[in-house]
């Protein structure tokens, strides 16, 4: 994966549905337009939510990924 | 030592725009599992740019309430000894009581789940619309001031139609 620099770095880990959207959409007010936010969770479902809310948000998921039990994800701000 | 990685799949399609669709929902239930469900929903939706409007009824109705003895007539009273705030409310399975609220509470609280009262603040932080059903609070003789002031309105059936029909989803819970 090529190095993104993150406009914000989110920790969602230990945090659980419905959470974890619901932070992604609070801080995805404050960065730019074109922003990037480097997420770190452990909820499963978040490997569903976030792509989902992506896709309905219209924001980009640049990467997803899950290492073990640790699930890191990028997101850049579209509108 | 190899790490199993799973990357999910980005699809790139956007999916169906939710940003400035509608949902809605008759919230019937005072059952704290049915109301966790119906906060988590609210507050998800409105994550996703949805605006949610939440209609309280009957048992429902416990949901918005603050925790204070209401009723004017003896049944009213006696209803009122009953009537629990949102952080009162049982499990509508295994509450025996009240030890199921009890567990319930500790399990979540162990797997780092949000209270209820902590999903209703967040759905009041994130616009969700809180409405009270009129009628039942005459019949459960709740003045409006027995409720919290995060609630939006006092409507009727009416006013919840129009906004259910101006909605993608409407939920029953």
């Amino acid at each position: 994966m090529e190095a993104v620099k993150a406009d914000l770095t989110l920790d969602l880990k230990g945090l659980l549905c419905p959470i974890p959207v619901v932070k992604m959409a609070q801080a995805i007010k404050t960065v730019p337009l074109a922003g990037i936010i480097e997420a770190t969770a452990t909820d499963p479902g978040v490997m569903a939510d976030i792509p989902a809310w992506c896709r309905t948000t219209g924001h980009k998921l640049l990467s997803m990924e899950r290492r073990e039990k640790v699930i890191n994800f990028v997101v850049q701000r579209v509108k | 030592m190899e790490m199993a990685v799973l990357t999910a799949p980005v699809r790139e399609t956007a999916g169906e725009p939710t940003t400035g669709t509608k949902v809605s929902m008759v919230v019937l239930s005072g059952d704290m599992d049915k109301l966790i469900a119906a906060f988590s929903i609210a507050t998800g939706a409105a994550a996703m740019g949805m605006e949610v409007t939440m209609f309280f009824t009957f048992w429902g109705l416990q949901a918005i309430r603050k925790p204070v003895r209401n009723g004017t007539g003896l049944f009213g009273k006696m209803l009122g000894l009953f009537l629990k705030d949102i952080d009162g409310v049982g499990p509508s399975k295994l509450n025996m009581g009240g030890m199921g609220r009890w567990m319930f509470k500790k399990m979540m609280k162990a797997r780092n789940v949000a209270t209820l009262p902590e999903l209703r603040q967040m759905a009041i932080d994130l616009g969700v619309r809180l409405q009270a059903c009129q009628m039942s609070l005459d019949v459960m003789e709740i003045k409006r001031e027995d409720l919290i002031d995060g609630v939006e309105d006092v409507v009727g059936v009416a006013a919840f139609l129009e906004n259910a029909t101006q909605s993608k989803t409407t939920l029953f819970i």
